[in-house]
């Protein structure tokens, strides 16, 4: 099944292009001395990022093999996305704050850096932190402070930097990493193994519900550094866990890589929900810089009636390359995937996921929503995969897509294999425009165009927005009005 | 309050108005009738600002200002309000919302202070009661999935919602049943005020034996060819259009 849409009326120009351009409001540059590698990637780069971090030499082998094999791969060409080639020895894979110790409260971290954070708008201060969500900050490749890890600590939570669990829980590490994602998987996820610097660990012990959502942030601040982090977050057997994560990095003429990989893991009757709000500097109008975002995102639903969520708002990056997805072992375990894509200017997405049901009475949803505007060119991709052994599994996939203008395009392909004759896929796609009529109908109601053009796009991403936790959704609405408003902005 | 001369408006290229006159003031009621095609949801659409419409000659007088200057939205701030022929479908947008958003914008552009969110939820139920519309169809969105008759009634809501100046109906009446139709004129008739105008674009004399216009109007060809009172209408009901097209064209 394949089904694509262009709209290629070259100079039929709506009142609505003059909509779609804005300003990026998080493209400044914060001056914080750092320690950076120079450019360039070797076995002895490898070497180098290890000892900095005064691995085990399990981890260094590890990364050694991914390197290994890394170099026999190729970059992939098969998704819609074109960029030059990415030229992996200009770029530095280290870099972190100066004057980075060992820190145990927020009053040691840098009061630049704690600034840039309050730019970007993230609760970082304990107090707001009070108001639900603990932060793990990432600053480039080390993770900056923690926030309430003490309280986190107490219901046996834990949540730390990658780098910390490796030093403090290494067999939990050891055990669970490259478990989901190996270091094979791709291109991407072969590199990020051999380069990472950091990430984020979350571990619920059995039984527990995570009081608090958890969330990090991710910023790319130096110059020409690849960001190659991984978050690894187990939900142990009647455990629960909402994990939020935010990126946004500073405006460039240059392109700079995003190569993460996240990994889940839920057992017996757990529930994870990873929420993400990526908000990466897409370029400017002629597509000119902008982050290159090639992302593996995988979670194992491992136990029975294990549950695993993603929620997506992607609004960012030159090019966005990624696709969560579910690996649904445990019988009766249910796999979801919301996502808002917006493309607009020159980005290019190619995002969807896959549902890989393996256990009986495995269930799935999709509901994709892709908004293109500009040149923005949206690619959905979608695997939903019944194994033999998926007896009476379902899946359901809606796949959306709305184009404002005539220039951006919108593309589906959804790719289903059934090998077991009981199970069930369904699969809708519509693709809309915001009419002149519609429009009409909102300015003479008194409504202003550009507040017609956001209703209706909230509108159409109502069903993924619900699945966010509240203030994130708030969020994530107005960073879309945010995008879409340029006229204003 | 509006003052229309010798109105000529071209579609694509095509002239649909010709010279078209009319004036309506406050407080007056005007059906405008005519054959499929004369122009009448033209002139609704040009009056409410509709884009793709060519103004090629005459004025158009709101309230002593060029209404033709002005944006959709201006307008509708100013109190102009048309209920479509064709409403058309939002989806995603839910229908409460969408109105208590109107009505806002249409506040704030008055400098009005918006009205709070009971304020509001106390209005529209109570005139969602008066037209006996379903408050399920609040719950929805806006017009999607509605039935024909559900979208009409859903228009005079926003009307009775918004209150205009100038309500300009074109065609509510048609799809209605008949008890919709006796509602929908209550609704109507409740509007009428010495400050309000009302063009009434209907087929139907049976609309104007609910609300009783002050004039009726023939279009042809994109021009008024005769008015009247109310009795014009009953004449049209028995003769059809034909004898007047047929005098107009001797
Ligand atoms: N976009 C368009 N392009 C070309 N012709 C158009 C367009 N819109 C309207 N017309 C033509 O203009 C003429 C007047 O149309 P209009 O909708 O105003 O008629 P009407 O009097 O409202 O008719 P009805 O009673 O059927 O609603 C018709 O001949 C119609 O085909
Ligand atoms: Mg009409």
């Amino acid at each position: 099944m394949r089904s694509a849409l262009k709209n290629d009326q070259e100079n039929d120009q709506t009142p609505i292009d003059d909509l779609i351009r804005s300003g990026y409001a998080h493209g400044f540059v914060t001056p914080i001395e750092s320690d950076t590698f120079p450019p360039g990637l070797s076995e002895n780069t490898i070497l180098k990022i290890s000892a900095k971090k005064n691995e085990p030499d399990w981890v260094l082998e590890w990364r050694l093999k991914a390197y290994r094999r890394w170099l026999a791969m190729e970059d992939p060409e098969w998704a819609h996305v074109k960029h030059p080639d990415i030229d992996f020895q200009s770029m530095s894979y280290y870099s972190a704050p100066k004057k980075k110790e060992s820190l145990n409260s927020l009053d040691e971290v840098d009061p630049q850096l704690l600034e840039a954070y309050n730019k970007l708008g993230i609760p970082l201060e304990e107090q707001k932190a009070l108001a639900g969500a603990a932060v793990d900050a990432v600053f480039d490749s080390v993770s900056v402070a923690t926030t309430f890890r003490k309280s986190l600590a107490d219901a046996g939570v834990i949540f730390c930097s990658m780098s910390e669990a490796i030093q403090k829980h290494p067999q939990l590490v050891q055990k669970y990493m490259g478990s989901v994602v190996p270091y094979s998987d791709n291109f991407y996820a072969a590199l990020n193994a051999a380069v990472f610097t950091d990430g984020t660990f979350v571990y619920i012990p059995q039984g527990v519900r995570c009081p608090m959502e958890l969330s990090t942030y991710f910023r790319i601040n130096e110059a020409n550094t690849g960001q190659f982090e991984r978050t690894l977050i187990i939900a142990e057997a009647g455990s629960s866990v909402s994990y939020l994560e935010g990126c946004t990095a500073p405006m460039r003429d240059e392109n700079q890589l995003h190569a993460a990989v996240v990994e889940l893991v839920a057992m017996d009757d757990a529930s994870i929900k990873y929420s993400t709000v990526q908000n990466w500097y897409p370029g400017d109008e002629q597509g000119k810089g902008g982050i290159y975002n090639f992302v593996t995102k995988r979670g194992a639903c491992r136990g029975k009636r294990s549950h695993i969520s993603w929620t997506q708002v992607e609004t960012g990056s030159a090019i966005t390359w990624k696709y969560p997805s579910c690996l649904l072992i445990g019988d009766d375990s249910v796999g979801e995937f919301y996502s808002v894509a917006v493309t607009r200017g020159r980005q290019q997405a190619d995002t969807g996921t896959k549902m890989i049901h393996i256990g009986a009475n495995t269930k799935s949803t999709i509901v994709s929503k892709g908004i293109s505007a500009g040149h923005g060119q949206n690619t959905y991709r979608g695997l939903v995969r019944m194994s033999k052994g998926a007896v009476n599994a379902r899946n359901h996939t809606q796949c959306d897509s709305l184009l404002l203008g005539d220039q951006c395009a919108a593309h589906t392909f959804p790719y289903i294999e059934v090998m077991n004759p009981d199970a069930e896929v369904e699969h809708e796609a519509t693709t809309s425009k915001i009419s002149d009529d519609q429009l009409f109908y909102c300015r003479q109601r008194g409504i202003s165009e550009e507040d017609a053009v956001s209703m209706i796009v909230n509108g159409f991403c109502k069903e993924v927005f619900k699945e966010l936790p509240m203030e994130f959704a708030v969020e994530a609405q107005k960073l879309l009005n945010l995008t879409l408003e340029g006229a204003v902005g | 309050m509006l003052r229309i001369n010798n109105l000529h408006v071209k579609i694509e290229g095509k002239q649909i108005l010709n010279g078209l006159d009319l004036t309506v003031n406050a407080g007056e009621v005007h059906a405008i009738m005519g054959p499929n095609g004369s122009g009448k949801s033209t002139l609704s659409h040009v009056l409410a600002g509709r884009e793709g419409y060519e103004v090629t000659d005459g004025q158009v007088l709101f309230n002593a200002e060029n209404l033709l200057q002005l944006s959709p939205e201006q307008r509708a701030h100013k109190g102009v309000f048309l209920a479509m022929q064709y409403p058309v479908e939002l989806p995603g947008v839910n229908n409460m919302t969408f109105i208590r958003e109107s009505i806002n914008a249409i506040r704030r552009a008055r400098g009005q202070d918006e009205f709070n969110t009971l304020e509001f939820l106390q209005l529209i139920r109570e005139k969602a009661a008066q037209l006996q519309l379903d408050e399920k169809l609040l719950k929805r969105n806006v017009n999607a999935g509605f039935s024909g008759g559900e979208k009409k009634r859903n228009e005079v809501l926003q009307m009775a919602m918004l209150e205009p100046q100038l309500a300009i109906l074109d065609e509510t009446d048609s799809g209605l049943d008949i008890d919709a139709l006796r509602v929908i004129a209550q609704g109507v008739n409740s509007l009428r005020s010495a400050e309000r105008s009302i063009i009434l674009v209907t087929h139907y004399q049976r609309l104007l034996e609910y609300i009783q216009p002050d004039f009726v109007h023939v279009l042809v060809n994109g021009r008024i060819v005769r008015s009247g009172d109310k009795q014009l209408a009953l004449t049209l009901e028995q003769k059809g259009y034909n004898w007047i097209i047929e005098e107009d064209a001797a």
